[in-house]
């Protein structure tokens, strides 16, 4: 049945790529949610500058840029960027994985081309191809490095962001490293919703309650900006290593001047991936060719020697 | 008292209306007995000053709060007005610095544009409630939407953050301690008991209160009902500004985060507290011991994990309506 999907969805493909061919012209829409916090922020960002450089760089080339405050405004984008602005390839980020799915099959089945970014569709044959981010090495990379920095000995508190699937692929994937080093203890882990004000408040909290903590994995830039502000307040020196996550451009250059001796490290998750998505997709249909069915862009650790290159001044992420 | 029995139902009304008070606050203090239980640590007084302290930021705001709710008004705006005023007065202190002014005047003059914000903000909505004649609800609604807008549009959808000379100067206001207590915790009941006083001993208070019983009749008792409205409104817009003036310094960033969902926060501690939504009467005492609460429960539950954290709003929704229900009982 699936292969029977794909192979239809194959022939839609080949359709639409003739179409594309025979016009010459690419008009890519970009859906988007809009910017509520750095990390989103970062994604408009990221995705204006692609269609500021492409289009300069290609004449054929149309993109348009769309932002959705709620999964029901983005669904109607779609609709709006289909019949009005006629797009024949599409990259969206969607709103949330579910809801968005039947919409942007609806798309596809206009015999426009599908890329989708970082949350995936629950039925993956409404997209063409996926680039994400990799969640797994977002929570991997830091537990082996402060398992390392600590040893493999100590308290570790944590932070989780927002209830999502994504979160959770984070904190599965540290808590499975975790498992191999019994000597580390996870103290708790509580939500502070990707948000400096909640994670200064839980971070306040967990130092009432634990008399020593080794390391903090705040698993996440903004968050971790919180964490330092509440240790500075509460004057506690057993903290060694604050972790944060995702590459923000304020924690790359605290890194960077070896500002703060408890940031040592971050992991990248750049909302340069929305960049790359739109390059890819642009570049690939307007040779008329197809992408990867999924591309995964790399997290890989941030230190003091490679964080030059992560360091973007103008983002404002 | 009067000792005529034609009185005794005003005197049996009043000791029933202060028994409702005491509701919120049986509330709060079974919660710090349950919370003390859970973890001793609860009851900690550097515990209690960072509960107290992250408190005031919405308790500042639901003193304002209180008046707009009693004279039968709402504000759904004031997170956002707080993120914009933030945003603003970052931007603003940054650019004074940048033009060589000293720090010291850079912030004065950031605290003084906070006020002045928040001021203009709620003048501009008690304009439209009262001369446009547009219903409260929906002109803050129409705010809401455009502060956090405005804010995210300085900011890039990023942070703004104040520059750190400034940053360094300006964090005692929220750090330092007077006496052992942090100073936010000071301008908190420094407001509470202003606007206590502002309720309940003078003439704006009572029409405040007037106004929400009974707008038709307060007119012909010759109001400046109008008037009233609008100071309500600026009163709340001058308690964001206060309430900025201290967010400020805690992170020194502004970021399309900040005080989201501050509104239903404050709302909820006005009525957790013992005023009705549909105005005409309430207590400021309530509203101070409502956010209290509210801070509490998160506080308790982040102390202690005997429940899964997906639970946690769960438990906030429980407390608060058992705390609202203990109020109606004793009615």
């Amino acid at each position: 049945m699936k292969s029977l999907i794909r192979a239809v969805g194959a022939g839609v493909l080949a359709l639409s790529a003739c179409t594309a061919f025979a016009a010459e012209k690419v008009t890519l829409g970009v859906a988007i949610p809009t910017a509520t916090h750095g990390f989103t922020g970062g994604i408009v960002w990221w995705a204006n500058q692609a269609r500021q450089e492409l289009e300069k760089a290609h004449p054929d080339l149309k993109i348009i840029v769309k932002t959705a405050g709620s999964a029901p405004e983005q669904a109607n984008q779609l609709q709006d960027l289909l019949t009005v602005n006629k797009i024949n390839a599409l990259v969206i980020f969607p709103f949330e994985s579910a809801s968005l799915t039947k919409p942007v099959a609806q798309v596809k089945g206009k015999g426009v081309y599908v890329t989708v970014v970082d949350r995936g569709l629950t039925d993956t044959s409404a997209q063409d191809a996926y680039v994400a981010g990799d969640n797994t090495a977002f929570g991997k990379l830091p537990a082996e490095y402060l398992a390392k920095r600590l040893g493999g000995k100590g308290n570790i508190v944590m932070l989780r962001g927002i209830p999502t699937t994504l979160d959770n692929e984070r904190y599965n994937a540290f808590m499975g490293v975790m498992k191999q080093y019994p000597d580390i203890k996870v103290l708790d882990a509580k939500y502070g919703n990707w948000n400096r004000d909640d994670a200064f408040k839980v971070t306040q909290d967990y130092l009432t309650r634990f008399k020593h903590i080794d390391a903090v994995w705040a698993a996440d830039d903004d968050m971790a900006v919180g964490v330092l502000k509440a240790i500075d307040q509460a004057k506690r020196t057993d903290i060694k290593e604050v972790f944060g996550g995702a590459g923000a451009k304020g924690m790359v250059k605290t890194i960077l001047d070896g500002k703060d001796k408890r940031i040592q490290a971050d992991v990248s998750y750049s909302p340069k991936f929305i960049y790359d998505a739109i390059k890819l997709t642009a570049e690939a249909r307007l040779k008329g060719a197809k992408l990867p069915a999924t591309t995964i862009i790399p997290s890989v650790l941030i230190t003091k020697e490679n964080a030059r290159q992560f360091y973007f001044p103008d983002s404002p992420f | 008292m009067q000792p005529e029995p034609v009185e005794s139902p005003t005197v049996s009304r009043k000791w029933r209306s202060v028994l409702g008070g005491l509701g919120p606050i049986l509330g709060l203090v079974a919660l710090c007995i349950v919370g003390t239980a859970l973890n001793p640590d609860f009851a900690t007084v550097d515990n209690l000053m960072n509960v107290l302290t992250r408190t005031a930021f919405i308790g500042i705001i639901a003193v304002g709060m209180t008046f707009v709710i009693m004279s039968g008004g709402i504000d759904l705006s004031v997170g956002s007005m707080a993120a914009l005023i933030a945003g603003s007065m970052i931007l603003f202190m940054n650019g004074l610095a940048g033009g060589g002014h000293a720090p010291l005047l850079v912030v004065a003059l950031g605290m003084g544009l906070a006020l002045v914000l928040g001021l203009a903000f709620g003048c501009a909505h008690g304009l439209l409630i009262t001369k446009g004649r547009v219903e409260p609800f929906i002109v803050t609604l129409g705010t809401l939407g455009i502060f956090r807008a405005f804010l995210t549009w300085f900011a890039d959808g990023g942070a703004l953050t104040l520059d750190g000379a400034l940053s360094d100067l300006y964090s005692p206001v929220y750090y330092a301690s007077l006496l052992g207590v942090p100073i936010p915790v000071w301008i908190f009941a420094a407001v509470a008991v202003i606007g206590s006083v502002l309720l309940n001993r003078t003439a704006f208070g009572r029409h405040v209160q007037a106004i929400g019983s009974n707008e038709q009749v307060a007119r012909y008792a010759a109001i400046r009902v109008d008037l009233v409205k609008i100071l309500t409104y600026m009163l709340l817009g001058l308690c964001v500004g206060i309430a900025t003036l201290l967010y400020v310094p805690r992170l020194g960033s502004a970021s399309p985060t900040t005080g989201l969902l501050w509104e239903l926060e404050a709302i909820a501690a006005v009525v957790v507290g013992g005023t009705a939504l549909k105005g005409g009467e309430g207590r400021l005492v309530g509203t101070v011991v409502g956010a209290i609460l509210l801070s509490v429960i998160s506080n308790i539950l982040n102390l202690t994990s005997i429940i899964s954290v997906y639970l946690n709003a769960a438990v906030q929704g429980g407390v608060i309506i058992v705390v609202a229900f203990m109020q109606r009982g004793r009615r």
